[in-house]
């Protein structure tokens, strides 16, 4: 089966010129959820970043190809409508921007792309109930203006929620597990799990293995200082749960 | 009532501050580079720049009381209507621009504008079918309801073309209530009576240098009355339209909303794309009586000029509505997208205890628009409130001002105002300024004022990107958000349009 993802020797920097990813090697096939792991500033979001092309990172050197082209070289928007997903570790505010509508225009663009005909407010507002009894998260923050006044843990579970409605090939999971309380953190991962799929990846980063007890990952990962500096199977974060980041980074120096 | 309308301070001098002026320009702030890129000097083409040919019957260039007496003597005015502009004439001849505004505007030549332009016509239109079908085309092209589709659509038209005002629909329909709703010179003829008692009594002749020219050779404009205790069913919309080249348009809307009737008034306007600057010195005067109530929206979007600031309207607006009875209520909502200068403040004179006003305001500036507007509020009565909600957004070269006044009389017990107004940067050459003047000559008044300025943020628009939004439609969502409170006080079908026009505007100040 062909990759989803590859990702070579990629290299990346601020535009301040300070190096982040220092060679990051990192292949994903569809169906797989991976987790990456790694010590705080190791450059775990700014990987995220590049990958869905937020502006403000020079990619300096290496290759991207997503179901086989080079992302690289699409924007921002354009690589969403593939089906590239970032569920952000923190979610932004947008003032006066009813949350329903969003999304409803988010789904219509990527609709448009694959030449499917856009959801009229009744077909979208039914897609909604599916999506939410899938879930099994109660619509609340539906009408209120995008993630604006939202608790943490209310603005984590909706972006697992606009996840459910965009259906993307490939989501990436930036640290959505923190700031939950234990029953929230049961009801995203329970999200999460609904929404594995043959067709779908998911990357999840995070900092607890906690969270991979409840989405088991096939692929764990431990991102340090730019570079991953150990792979293995579930295992990996277990044993990383007692030993800590520090061995590793020696071990890559 | 102890308050001279015509008191000068009902203009906005710069010296009488009271209060600390706001000024923000993203010059002096920090803005991320990657911003610059959204910017662009591009000038989308503006959409309802065509030229309609018609015969024109026009007057002489220049402006002489000549030049009234031909205006006067074309429409046919009774003697009375004729003084009253020669008298404005006088006013204007002793006055002189206003320079307060922040606002650089070259020097206009007031005697090389023509006051005068009509569509050449045997004699007025009976019905649409005697409406020259080249205007009817226009019409069209402008996306107005007239006809037909306006009775859908619920909306009376009076379209008003250079200086006539062509045609007016459903007369009929709304004189089965009393209502009258016509072109002014048609009032002028068969309403006299209500013109003479109210015309000028909201902005008297000599009420600024602007005024004073309108009130001295306005040439058409809308007419409105609503009789006691009569709702009107519909929305009552004009279009202005400014088609002749070197024509100055100053046309008059005068509003009357009698004892507790009810009435929603709707204003667009657009103008051809020309070289050379064209002048709009408008006059709009509104009364509501006791319980009565009148909500007037525009949207604004007169050719703003090309993105060197070559050509355009000026736009030199004096909008004021009276609350003349107890528990009367205006309510001022526009959406300014166009004219290259923008001077404009729909005020409430807050007569009648327990009266209230309110202006809601978008006011867009891209490429090398300017815009200095706001609104006074006038606290007379007791009793009286009054809310002010401004939403200004500068892209390109774009300079925007919020300027309000809100004055408590000292007769006007327990008046309270709030007024909030917010700015949004798009990119890095523009400005946003707040100058607000408190004048409160009553210590039980309550004013409150909220001020912010806020740039559109990378992280915002990466995440409505993220989700799949192409950056236009990124940054049209952000400001329609940004616009909302305002957006929600329009007229549904307007409040549409409005949001298209917001995003066109703003087309070319990303990417
Ligand atoms: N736009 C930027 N400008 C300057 N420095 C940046 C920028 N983005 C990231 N960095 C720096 O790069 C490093 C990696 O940041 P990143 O957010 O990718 O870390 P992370 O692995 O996600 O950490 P955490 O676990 O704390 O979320 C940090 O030192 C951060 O300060
Ligand atoms: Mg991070």
């Amino acid at each position: 089966m062909s990759n989803l993802l590859e990702i070579h020797d990629l290299r990346a920097r601020t535009l301040g010129g300070r190096d982040i990813l220092k060679g990051i090697n990192l292949t994903i096939a569809p169906g797989e959820v991976h987790a990456i792991m790694g010590p705080n500033g190791a450059g775990k979001s700014t990987l995220s970043s590049v990958l869905a092309g937020k502006p403000g990172y020079e990619v300096t050197g290496g290759s991207v190809l997503y179901q086989g082209r080079d992302l690289l070289a699409l924007p921002a928007d354009a690589r969403a409508r593939e089906g590239i997903f970032l569920a952000f570790q923190y979610p932004v505010e947008i003032p006066g921007v009813n949350n329903t509508y969003f999304l409803r225009a988010a789904l219509n663009a990527g609709r448009r792309h694959r030449g499917e005909p856009e959801l009229d407010a009744a077909q979208f507002l039914k897609a909604v109930k599916e999506k939410l009894k899938l879930l099994d998260i109660s619509s609340d923050l539906l009408q209120r203006p995008v993630n604006v006044g939202f608790s943490g843990g209310e603005k984590k579970r909706n972006e697992i929620f606009q996840m459910a409605m965009l259906e993307p090939r490939l989501a990436v999971l930036d640290e959505t597990d923190s700031g939950l309380d234990i029953d929230a953190l049961r009801v995203v991962s329970n999200g999460v799990n609904r929404l594995r799929d043959p067709q779908r990846a998911i990357v999840m980063i995070t900092h607890y293995q906690r969270l991979l007890d409840y989405i088991v990952p096939d692929h764990v990962h431990v991102l340090s200082d730019g570079r991953i500096v150990a792979s293995g199977d579930k295992t990996l974060a277990a044993t990383l749960e007692q030993t800590g980041y520090a061995h590793l980074d020696s071990a890559a120096a | 009532m102890g308050f001279d309308l015509a008191m000068p301070d009902l203009a906005m001098p710069e010296a009488a501050t009271p209060n600390p002026a706001v000024t923000v320009s993203a010059d002096s702030a920090e803005t991320p580079d990657t911003l610059e890129s959204f910017v662009s000097a591009a000038n989308e083409g503006y959409k309802y720049g065509f030229v309609t040919d018609i015969e024109a019957d026009e007057a002489e260039p220049g402006l002489t009381e000549d030049t009234v007496r031909f205006i006067s003597a074309k429409k046919g005015e009774p003697e009375w209507l004729l003084s009253w502009r020669l008298k404005a004439f006088q006013r204007w001849q002793q006055m002189s621009d206003p320079q307060w505004a922040k606002l650089k505007i070259a020097p206009i030549d007031f005697q090389g504008a023509c006051y005068y332009s009509a569509p050449k016509q045997n004699a007025g239109p009976k019905s649409l079918d005697e409406v020259d079908p080249e205007l009817l085309k226009t019409y069209e092209k402008l996306g107005i309801p007239l006809g037909e589709r306006a009775a859908l659509a619920g909306v009376a038209v009076d379209a008003v073309f250079d200086s006539v005002s062509v045609a007016t629909t459903y007369k009929e329909k709304l004189g089965e209530l009393g209502i009258i709703f016509c072109s002014f010179g048609e009032a002028v003829r068969e309403h006299g009576d209500l013109v003479r008692k109210y015309l000028g009594s909201v902005v008297p002749q000599g009420d600024n240098f602007f005024a004073a020219l309108n009130s001295a050779v306005f040439s058409d404009g809308s007419f409105v009355y609503v009789p006691p205790g009569v709702r009107c069913p519909m929305e009552l919309s004009t279009y202005f339209r400014i088609n002749a080249a070197k024509t100055g348009q100053f046309e008059r809307t005068l509003l009357i909303a009698d004892k507790g009737s009810h009435v929603s008034y709707l204003e667009g306007c657009t103008a051809p794309q020309r070289d050379e600057n064209q002048l709009h010195a408008a006059v709009v005067e509104l009364i509501a009586l006791e319980d009565a109530e009148i909500k007037y929206s525009t949207v604004q979007n007169w050719y703003p000029g090309d993105a060197e600031g070559r050509g355009g309207i000026y736009n030199f607006v004096t909008k004021r509505g009276a609350c003349r009875g107890d528990r009367a209520k205006i309510s001022w909502a526009q959406v300014e997208t166009g004219s290259a200068i923008t001077w404009k403040y729909p005020s409430c004179l807050l007569e009648g205890d327990h009266s209230v006003g309110a202006f809601y305001s978008v006011a867009i500036t891209n490429n090398r628009q300017q815009a200095d507007t706001g609104t006074k509020m006038i606290h007379i009565g007791r009793n009286t409130s009054s809310t002010v909600i401004s939403k200004g957004i500068s892209a390109g070269r774009g300079q925007n001002t919020y300027r309000g006044q809100i004055k408590v009389m000292p007769k006007a017990e327990d008046a309270r105002n709030f007024t909030q107004c917010d700015s949004l940067l798009i990119g890095k050459s523009c400005g946003a300024h707040t100058v607000p003047y408190i004048d409160v000559r009553n210590p039980t008044a309550r004013v409150e004022h909220e001020a912010t300025t806020s740039k559109i943020s990378e992280d915002q628009m990466f995440y409505c990107q993220q989700r799949g939004l192409p950056q236009e439609d990124a940054l049209s969502l952000i400001v329609n958000g940004f616009c909302k409170e305002v957006l929600k006080e329009l007229p549904m079908e307007f409040a549409v349009e409005a949001q298209k026009l917001l995003a066109v505007s703003l087309e070319g100040s990303v990417g």
